[in-house]
């Protein structure tokens, strides 16, 4: 067996958690703690924007990791999901703590909230009966300035016997201290000597005898202490990762199997209930927990959250909870219609006058016409048109969006809307993967894995798409601006045009609702699972973080995507709309084919056909109707709403196309990037091919009855 | 005062209530003793949500919402004073 110690410590890094090092000299440091401690912050003040994210092995959890360097040394930060605690209720618990565990990270800072203190200090001290290699963070320092809680460091730090640093991340106050901690733990300068848990006689003699057994299979590799705890506690999942553990350290893994069941035997030899030992376990800590912060916190004003009580009994009121919310919503995207309308024109006279260079370059060349066709006609010009119809609003609506986020809004709206979720038979939390999905679907069921029952996060999944997205966002707002007469309307029609907008979203919330109600009752029947819904405390923005995250994580992304998808298929639509058979393009062959259908739905064949082409990306959809309409074959210089409106009446739309297409832009099959998504999340071609069929039966069925009905009455 | 015993989610509203039992078992209840509530845990009811379930309440200096099906399995004791 030639492998050292170190080399087969790596494979391990590498194989059970995704780590790699670049160099063997680098230092690996776990990054744990609960959420809404700011520990993302934390994490991204220190890596800066040396991150990269990905899955850990075989698991839906995010995996971030970021390198760092201090005094010449290198540190690899590895993000460990936000959990409350490291029982293993959840597969982000379980990840957590095999990381600490297995991972065997040089050092492991847990974040905290000081002025969550009591909740968050079970998790340092569960931590510290993994390794003593423990940097404490307590994060928030400020706010429980503000709010009149004194914590002791140097107590704190002497009752636990480990380093504790101070800090601010936002402001980055006190990272420098803590790099210094982190480094200083981690090189083994600082011996910690953490203060230990006692059980009661009975449990701690059973768990010494149980540690002993451990030890002979682990040879003190990992900490046997912890294990058996964890063996006696009931935890199953313990056994997976201690079997991949040890297959990976080629230590004789047979002799473990036989060893767990002596060590049950000897559980169940003693007159124990499962229950009692793990509600002890759980009670010692949760009592420790509790005397350390009686001793190290002094909270000078008993009232301090009194500003927040306010705020929540206004925000989650009986009466104005849900019409403030509704409300928070419409004035989001007032200010983004109103607001997206000038740069939006600004853009798109920019671009074509561009455009105009660009085609007096391509005519002067001896490249052939369609050369020019497929470049400015067909790529260019639909770039130009997605750019410029979407860019202005997400740099309006995601920082809005993140700025409810970050003040602590989203908890709330799960808050509120909770009950027609459980009626539903759905969980609370979907509420909060749907609010994701107004970014962007793909994100949204991502999102989903907050989710724990398997159950529940189908149907979260599957009715995502319910809530339109920012690509979808555009087709709705200049579908309700050419319904109030362009963008040159004031402001009762912009408000107008806003409740639309807000119209069809809630639609799509009824739709979820009845969706999820209609799929618990039949294919996915279940009860609604146990739920459990922090409200953290409101915090105040930081206004420079959001711009620039939202600008960069969001905006940038989802661009980045609409234009990798949007200049193909420019290509393909301009080959469509110019290559004839007989008299008639490839395009209009397939409009009017498609036209007796669409004509029933409130529609024509060329919007179905842009709805189909768009697959790909919901953003192309207008731009291709566009083009379709243009005798040119391609889309003419349509830099206004105004122009806009011109060309859709001349082509026979009424007021009702213009809510068939707002109903079907709500309700149609997910673009391709959330199909692919789905079907990666789900694991499943049914689900996936499920989540297509839904929305898109529902909204034939919805715009049919809108379309006959309308029609029955004699309305257009 | 009171001995008797009441689930969570009957506690009445900026009542303050001690935690003396869990009804669930299994994982249920170790989400529960993941919060903290153990016995003797001081739980204060905060507010209900616009359609009155569920209900906020104040576990150890941190808020958490919890559904009637899961307070109904805490069973408290109602504190007079306070």
């Amino acid at each position: 067996m030639g492998l050292t110690h170190q080399s087969t410590g790596k494979q391990v890094l590498n194989e059970m958690f995704n780590v790699q090092l670049e160099s063997p000299d680098e230092v690996v440091i776990a990054l744990a703690g609960n959420p809404n401690t700011g520990k993302s912050t934390v994490f991204n003040s220190l890596t800066g924007l040396n991150q990269h994210t990905g899955n850990w092995p075989g698991k839906t959890v995010t995996n971030a990791q970021g390198r760092y360097s201090h005094k010449d040394k290198k540190f690899v930060l590895v993000d460990l999901p936000g959990t409350y605690s490291l029982l293993a209720n959840s597969v982000e618990e379980e990840v957590a703590r095999d990381f600490i565990c297995f991972g065997k990270p040089q050092a492991t800072i847990v974040v905290t909230d000081a002025t969550c203190l009591e909740r968050n200090l079970i998790l340092v001290l569960q931590i510290l009966e993994i390794t003593d290699r423990v940097v404490l963070c307590v994060n928030l320092m400020d706010e429980a300035k503000r709010k009149g809680i004194q914590v002791n460091l140097q107590a704190l730090s002497k009752t636990l016997g480990i380093p504790v640093v101070g800090t601010n991340a936002r402001d980055g106050v006190g990272l420098g201290e803590l790099k210094d901690a982190i480094e200083s733990v981690a090189l083994g300068e600082t011996v910690a000597k953490p203060i230990k848990l006692q059980y009661k006689k009975d449990i701690e003699e059973l768990l010494q005898t149980v540690e002993e057994e451990v030890d002979k299979v682990v040879e003190g590799k990992i900490n046997s202490r912890w294990v058996a705890l964890q063996l006696l506690n009931g935890d199953h999942s313990i056994r997976q990762s201690l079997n991949t553990f040890l297959q990976e350290h080629i230590v004789d893994a047979n002799g473990l199997e036989t060893t767990l069941k002596r060590i049950e035997d000897l559980i169940n030899g003693k007159n124990l209930q499962q229950q009692e030992i793990q509600d002890e376990i759980v009670a010692s800590i949760v009592k420790l927990s509790e005397k350390v912060y009686g001793k190290i916190v002094l909270v000078e004003n008993e009232k301090y959250n009194e500003l927040d009580r306010k705020i929540d009994s206004v925000l989650t009121s009986r009466i104005f909870g849900i019409p403030i919310m509704i409300t928070l919503l419409g004035v989001v995207f007032w200010l983004t219609i109103q607001g997206a309308n000038y740069p939006s024109e600004a853009l798109a006279t920019l671009f074509f006058t561009i455009e105009g260079h660009l085609s007096n370059f391509f005519l002067n060349t001896q490249l052939p016409e369609w050369v020019h066709g497929i470049l400015v006609l067909g790529v260019y010009r639909t770039l130009a048109w997605v750019v410029s119809v979407m860019l202005p609003p997400m740099a309006i609506f995601f920082p809005l969006f993140t700025l409810l986020e970050d003040l602590g809004y989203l908890p709330r709206v799960a808050f509120n809307l909770d009950n027609f979720f459980k009626k539903a038979c759905a969980h609370g939390k979907q509420a909060l993967t749907m609010c994701m999905g107004f970014g962007c679907n793909a994100a949204g069921i991502i999102a989903c894995r907050i989710i724990d029952s398997p159950r529940e996060r189908l149907i979260a999944i599957i009715t995502n798409n319910f809530v339109p997205c920012n690509g979808r966002f555009p087709i709705l707002i200049s579908m309700a601006l050419i319904f109030i007469g362009g963008a040159a309307a004031g402001i009762t029609q912009s408000i107008v045009a806003t409740m639309m907008v807000l119209g069809v979203i809630v639609l799509g919330v009824i739709m979820t609702l009845v969706t999820s109600k209609i799929l618990s009752k039949t294919v996915l029947k279940g009860l609604p699972s146990s739920f459990t819904l922090e409200l953290p405390p409101y915090r105040k923005p930081q206004i420079g973080r959001i711009i620039v995250r939202s600008i960069l994580d969001r905006t940038l992304f989802v661009l980045g995507r609409a234009v990798m998808v949007a200049a193909p298929a420019g290509v393909i639509i301009w080959i469509m709309a110019n290559i004839m058979i007989g008299d008639v393009s490839i395009l209009d062959h397939g409009a009017a084919l498609l036209d007796p259908f669409a004509q029933l739905i409130g529609m024509d064949g060329y919007i179905v056909m842009a709805f189909i082409l768009g697959l790909p990306a919901n953003e192309i959809v207008i731009p291709i109707i566009v083009m379709s309409y243009m005798s040119t074959g391609a889309m003419l210089e349509l830099d206004s709403i105004e122009a806009l409106r011109e060309l859709l009446l001349t082509n026979g739309w009424t007021w009702l196309t213009v809510v068939s297409v707002m109903i079907f832009t709500l309700m149609h099959f997910p673009c391709g990037t959330t199909l692919l998504t789905i079907r990666r999340e789900t694991q499943s071609k049914k689900w996936t091919f499920a989540s297509f069929m839904i929305p898109t039966v529902a909204g034939i069925v919805v715009c049919f009855i809108v379309a006959q009905t309308v029609r029955l009455l004699g309305l257009v | 005062m009171d001995k008797k015993l009441i689930p969570l989610h009957l506690l009445p509203i900026g009542g303050f209530g001690k935690v003396r039992q869990l009804i669930s078992e299994g994982n249920a209840r170790r989400r529960m003793l993941d919060l903290g509530l153990i016995t003797d845990t001081k739980v204060e009811s905060l507010r209900k949500s616009p359609s009155g379930d569920p209900i906020a309440y104040e576990i150890r200096g941190t808020v958490i919402a919890l559904r009637s099906e899961e307070a109904s399995k805490i069973l408290v004791e109602a504190m007079i004073n306070e």
